[in-house]
């Protein structure tokens, strides 16, 4: 009984990313090699889009014995006993590391870059998976582990996934296969060919060297790049932990109205930074609300909209991001669907109250809303947003804006009232902020929910348990699109404080 | 024209003997078929044995050169029925289906054909869906060889193994009068592997031979008093003579090992797990060479109790590896053992579990438990020195992972025409209120997991409006929508459903999802597929047969087209009209369409034509990353990417490289009312002149618009006085 085993690879991909390509290549390859080869998969439903692997064997012709028994292959992966694992995403390595397939004799490739699925991106706000635990779990259990963007490699080649996944597995020398074999393999598959070799050749060249691309991160704002007035009070007055936001939330309101609106949102920071300052000395509350009154300052009218869409730099941005090759053309058109409230918040104040209340002239005006798919590389298209983008300096008399600093207003009071009396409710409070986005009904939804928090906020600033009650309505807030979780958490809070008030004595433990 | 092409691979079933044969099992069976000189092959696709279905489509050219008869049944009912040309013809003949759903539909004309009895070989294909990648409930088709009597074979994963027992399966079927059922287990179906080729062989026995002098035999059709003979002859000749022919061929395998005492019993299809578990344990070599005596089943139906006397002389203990439930074999060793006054121990459920997939890492699990009951000291301390024996910790999946690795369920693909439909629903159920949803098979059965979570129940193919019945009174005002598939309804759904809700004056809403294919087995063609076919007419409209049947409330709509999706269905809810309503929702298949389109437009492209392609995108900054068009849409190129805005902390929605430019998320944007943050890029290869003319054009005004608003801009960044 001899002891000699098959080489054994798994390929833990997605629906569509093309494994079964791969795994074609792979037994080409080995044909090539001499040596005997079996692929398997269960593609089944998770063909469409879901998770799925894909597990091969190798046995050199040359370890055969001689009475013509031929080696008896798995058909699918043993923990324990797999050689390569490849996973063709982030999470999925997380899955295959889950399933026991990668151990001490594994050497272990994952593509960094995400497919994100459809629970993380259903999320109200930031639903995503931290690959972190599993890349360092990926590190201590394998034999080698090795990780770079597979998808970047190939989109830089023109190319698809399962090319590059080739290459990678080629230069971690995992398999006893000459690059050749590898490159006459592609060749023989016919499809793509040119694309498919340089995505191979970049992925292999990575892994051999061990040298990932570096990362472009996010541009941020500096004092250098504001009005010297602004950056001089900036440096004055905001603390150094908010100065980087507060640099942010000045630029941004330079571009959204004018100095004189940025000069407002920095009076507005001061009276918070006071406050922060006679009570904490190490200013959360400046930091957060710099950050949520920036972005509510710049409230998404459609002055707001129209001003971003005819940008030059937009232009070219989607010509990018669409890939738009030399010699073609491109033609932008917008998907635009104002309400009558978003028309009539672009009103003078007197105009739009008054419309929202009519009726025969509401109902006009709600024909006149209707669908709009404007092309804004048409000249008339194009001139429809710019003539909206100009109302800027006539911003500060539209119905929207003064309803939003009025309630602007009253969250920059609530704040001052509760500061001094209970910090952390009032941060709680500050971060809430983070309720007010969306468009049209998204956005009502969440401000109703938003008024309803800081409503109970005011009522229970004497209340030690506050900014966790506060937490856990914001949380819940942001867990469904229907409230069902927001009516239900009010509804716990509504009984706990009722069977508190029927036990008067209990609380005084 | 289905989702894979088999054209290429389809040249190597022209192989001739001795040639190295390489590929998919499935392919390897067509093979063998060939090769046992069958005369008609027929079948119902369905994963894992659509490929089949998709090989012998491909490879028609082949199959009529060798007169050979195929053609893609109506259903798995329609399948198994046709193989009554073997009940008076010495016609050999082939069918295939998904299992156990598809023999669930071929019971009633199964069970006919095996009272009846066959005089040609007739010989059933079944993909066992069970376990990993499975997309049915799970069940064992051998349940059904046991009630009818039908011979079940369940040959080891080896290329070579399978294509001998497909000749070997027509011969026993011959012999004894029975119609046999060869099952392939998921992975062994997509198995990429070898065998050495024999010469393909033109049918001995020819239809047109059968239809110039018919035959018929009184003893043959199912009525009484033959049906009584007929089971008695069941009883007395053909299972004794089906128990013969396995004997005499060995169709089943013993292999010796030293091991004193123990032996393992197994399916054909576990062999290879079993064996490589073995390995692991360092009890067999990667050859076949194992320590423990074995004792493979290529049949499971009917068993020899004989070859059992036989393996268990001696042993104190055999484990019966025997995936699934309930556990037949098991139960029937006992019973051999028993009646034949052995005392050998069977041991199988308990080490092993009684439900789900033998992996490997189950039946190394299962066999160690049983070898520490039973094995001999010397053969343990191997065990414990085996890479698996003393570390079953590495079994063990990491369970700190779980919380953190979000499951990845099966959707819609990118650019799917079914998503604007119930994108619609959504939206129409959140103005009149949720409604019960019977959903189907298909690709819609997607539409009850995220993002849409809509449909109750699925009870089976083409039975959507069917399962909607006790729900469609229409009492109390209160109406319920149940789903179908295009390919569900020519499988049955117009009887089933919609003749039905007619003959019952259902106040009901059907809505018939017409992609144009069979989308979710591989894309395969059916009746109303836009087609012109060579061996066959498609365009048979689904309208024309609702109407046919008798609905008089009909709404064809494009799903693509919201607007109008939304009114249909908002008009079928709410009509005065009490009878049966039918929304015909069309949307080709994105998949096939860009299969068939994608060629054309490339090929214009390069020829220097004028060619626009179409794709969304959203504006990061407008995004404000609320995600609402996520969960209307689901896209999976409508994705997320981090927040180029250092003050916003939630990813921004973003369409990547992958869309196909279906504009659903436009539309959805539209509809839902939900944000301006989308566009759509038309991009046109080879422009006109005109093209360019107009761009020179609009470039001048729009750049000139664009540096004044600039200035303006700088302007108000500096200006202090509003």
């Amino acid at each position: 009984m001899t002891s000699v085993r098959p080489i054994s690879l798994a390929i833990a991909a997605l629906g569509g990313q093309g494994g079964g390509v791969v795994s074609d290549w792979l037994v080409e390859v080995a044909r090539r090699s001499d040596f005997l080869a079996q692929a398997t998969s269960v593609p089944g439903v998770a063909q469409r889009t879901g998770a799925t692997i894909y597990y091969l064997e190798f046995f050199p012709r040359v370890a055969l014995p001689a009475d013509g028994r031929r080696p008896i292959f798995a058909l699918m992966p043993n923990p324990g006993d797999v050689d390569i694992v490849v996973a063709s995403e982030a999470i999925e390595a997380g899955r295959v590391l889950e399933r026991g397939l990668v151990t001490q004799r594994t050497t272990f490739i994952a593509s960094s870059h995400r497919v994100y699925t459809i629970a993380e991106k259903s999320h109200l706000g930031d639903g995503r998976a931290d690959p972190a635990p599993i890349v360092a779990l990926a590190r201590s259990r394998s034999k080698r582990f090795i990780e770079l963007d597979l998808q970047a490699v190939a989109d830089s080649q023109g190319s698809v996934i399962s090319a590059a996944m080739l290459g990678a597995i080629c230069g971690s020398n995992a398999l006893p296969f000459l690059r050749q074999a590898y490159l006459d393999a592609i060749r023989a598959g016919g499809i793509a060919v040119d694309s498919s070799i340089r995505a191979f050749e970049r992925a292999r060249s990575i892994v051999l060297t061990e040298r990932a691309d570096p990362q472009s991160g996010m541009a941020v704002a500096s004092l250098d790049g504001l009005p010297a007035r602004l950056a001089e009070r900036i440096r004055r007055v905001v603390p150094s932990r908010a100065q980087e936001i507060a640099c942010s939330g000045v630029s941004r309101l330079l571009d959204y109205q004018d100095l004189s609106y940025a000069e407002l949102y920095l009076d507005r920071l001061e009276a918070i930074i006071n406050c922060d300052s006679a009570v904490s000395g190490d200013y959360m509350l400046t930091e957060t609300f710099a950050r949520g009154l920036a972005l509510w300052m710049s409230f998404e009218d459609t002055i707001r909209v129209a001003d971003l869409k005819i940008r030059a730099s937009r232009t070219q941005r989607v010509l990018r991001d669409a890939r738009v090759g030399a010699g073609e053309i491109a033609q932008i058109t917008e998907f635009m669907k104002p309400r009558i409230q978003e028309l009539c918040g672009t009103m003078p104040a007197g105009l739009g109250g008054w419309f929202l209340k009519s009726s025969a002239p509401k109902r006009w005006l709600s024909y006149v809303a209707g669908d709009r798919k404007i092309s804004t590389s048409t000249v008339s298209g194009f001139l429809q947003l710019y003539c909206l983008a100009s109302l800027r300096g006539f911003r500060h008399k539209t119905l929207r804006y003064q309803q939003e600093q009025l309630r602007i207003g009253e969250w920059l009071t609530l704040l001052r009232t509760l500061a001094p009396v209970h910090y952390a409710l009032a941060l709680e409070v500050a971060c809430c902020q983070e309720l007010l986005k969306g468009y049209g009904d998204t956005h009502e939804r969440g401000a109703s929910r938003f008024a309803i928090i800081l409503a109970k906020a005011r009522d229970w600033a004497q209340e030690p348990e506050a900014a966790t009650w506060v937490n856990a309505l914001r949380k819940a807030a942001l867990a469904d699109e229907h409230g069902k979780e927001f009516t239900e958490a009010l509804a716990v809070r509504a009984e706990a404080r009722d069977s508190l008030s029927s036990s008067g004595a209990c609380s005084l433990h | 024209m289905a989702e894979r092409s088999f054209a290429r691979e389809v040249e190597a079933l022209r192989l001739g003997a001795g040639a190295q044969f390489e590929g998919e099992a499935i392919l390897a069976v067509t093979k063998g078929l060939l090769q046992a000189g069958v005369s008609y092959i027929g079948g119902y696709q369905g994963a894992p044995v659509s490929h089949l279905m998709d090989v012998l489509s491909d490879a028609r050219d082949i199959l009529t050169e060798l007169g050979v008869y195929f053609e893609a049944s109506a259903s798995e009912a329609g399948a198994a029925a046709m193989l009554s040309a073997s009940i008076n013809y010495p016609l050999r003949g082939a069918v295939t289906w998904k299992s156990t759903v598809g023999t669930n539909v071929a019971s009633d004309a199964l069970a006919n054909l095996a009272s009846s009895g066959v005089t040609g070989g007739a010989l059933m294909i079944v993909g066992e869906d069970y376990g990993e990648g499975a997309s049915i409930m799970q069940e064992r088709t051998h349940a059904f060889a046991m009630k009818s009597q039908v011979w079940l074979l369940d040959p080891r994963p080896d290329s070579t193994a399978i294509v001998d027992m497909v000749e070997r399966g027509f011969e026993l079927s011959e012999t004894s009068s029975t119609p046999v059922m060869l099952m392939l287990r998921i992975r062994a179906c997509h198995m990429r592997g070898t065998f050495v080729a024999k010469n393909n062989v033109s049918p001995k026995f020819t239809i047109q031979q059968a239809l110039k002098s018919p035959r018929r035999s009184a003893s043959r059709i199912i009525l009484p008093p033959a049906t009584y003979a007929q089971e008695q002859e069941k009883i007395v000749d053909r299972w004794p003579a089906a128990v013969r022919y396995i004997v005499e061929h060995q169709l089943n395998e013993i292999h010796s090992g030293a091991a004193a005492g123990i032996g393992i019993v197994m399916q054909g299809g576990l062999y290879n797990t079993v064996l490589r578990a073995l390995n692991l344990l360092g009890l067999a070599d990667v050859f076949g060479a194992s320590k423990i005596p074995l004792y493979i089943l290529n049949v499971t139906y009917p068993l020899v109790p004989e070859e059992f006397s036989r393996f268990a002389e001696g042993k104190k203990a055999l484990l019966i590896v025997e995936e699934g439930q309930p556990e037949f074999i098991e139960q029937t060793v006992n019973q051999f053992l028993r009646q034949a006054g052995s005392q050998t121990q069977i041991v199988g459920k308990g080490p092993l579990p009684m439900a789900g997939e033998y992996t490997g890492a189950v039946v190394s699990v299962g066999i160690k438990s049983f070898l520490t009951q039973w094995a001999p000291q010397e053969l343990l301390s191997d065990a414990q020195a085996a890479p698996l024996g003393s570390a079953p910790a590495v079994l063990q999946p990491i369970q700190q992972l779980k919380a953190k690795v979000p499951p990845r369920p099966p959707g819609l693909c990118t650019g799917c025409p079914e998503r604007p439909f119930f994108a619609s629903m959504k939206l129409v159920q959140r103005e009149l209120g949720e409604v019960h949803v019977s959903a189907d098979i298909g690709c819609h059965s997607f539409a009850t997991l995220a993002p849409f979570h809509m449909g109750s129940s699925i009870m089976g193919y083409g039975l959507g409006s069917a399962s909607a019945a006790a729900l469609s009174s229409g009492r109390g005002g209160e109406r319920s929508v149940s789903l179908m598939g295009d390919g569900g309804f020519w499988h049955n759904g117009l009887t089933s459903g919609i003749a039905n809700s007619v003959f019952n004056q259902h106040d009901s809403v059907t809505v018939i999802i017409d992609n144009g294919y069979s989308a979710a087995t591989g894309g395969q063609y059916i009746p109303s597929s836009r087609v012109d076919l060579k061996n066959g007419k498609g365009r048979n409209s689904i309208e024309r047969a609702v109407r046919g049947v008798g609905v008089e409330w009909v709404r064809t709509v494009r799903t693509y087209n919201m607007k109008q999706c939304m009114a249909a269905l908002r008009e079928a809810l709410t009509a005065v009209y009490k009878g049966p309503k039918v929304i015909i929702a069309e949307g080709e298949c994105q998949l096939n369409r860009h299969r068939r389109l994608a060629p054309v437009l490339q090929r214009m492209a390069k020829e220097g034509k004028r060619v626009v392609r179409q794709r969304f995108g959203i504006d990061p900054d407008v995004c404000t990353g609320d995600h609402s068009c996520i969960r209307l849409s689901g896209c999976p190129s409508l994705t997320l990417k981090s927040n180029p805005d250092p003050l916003r902390r939630d990813p921004v929605a973003h369409v990547d490289n992958s869309c196909v430019g279906c504009g659903v998320c436009g539309e959805i944007a539209h509809a839902a009312v939900l944000c301006p943050s989308f566009y759509r890029a038309d991009i046109i290869a080879n422009p006109t002149a005109f093209d360019r003319i107009k761009l020179q054009i609009r470039s001048a005004v729009i750049g000139f618009l664009q540096r004044r608003f600039e200035r303006r801009l700088a302007r108000h960044k500096m200006r202090s006085v509003a």
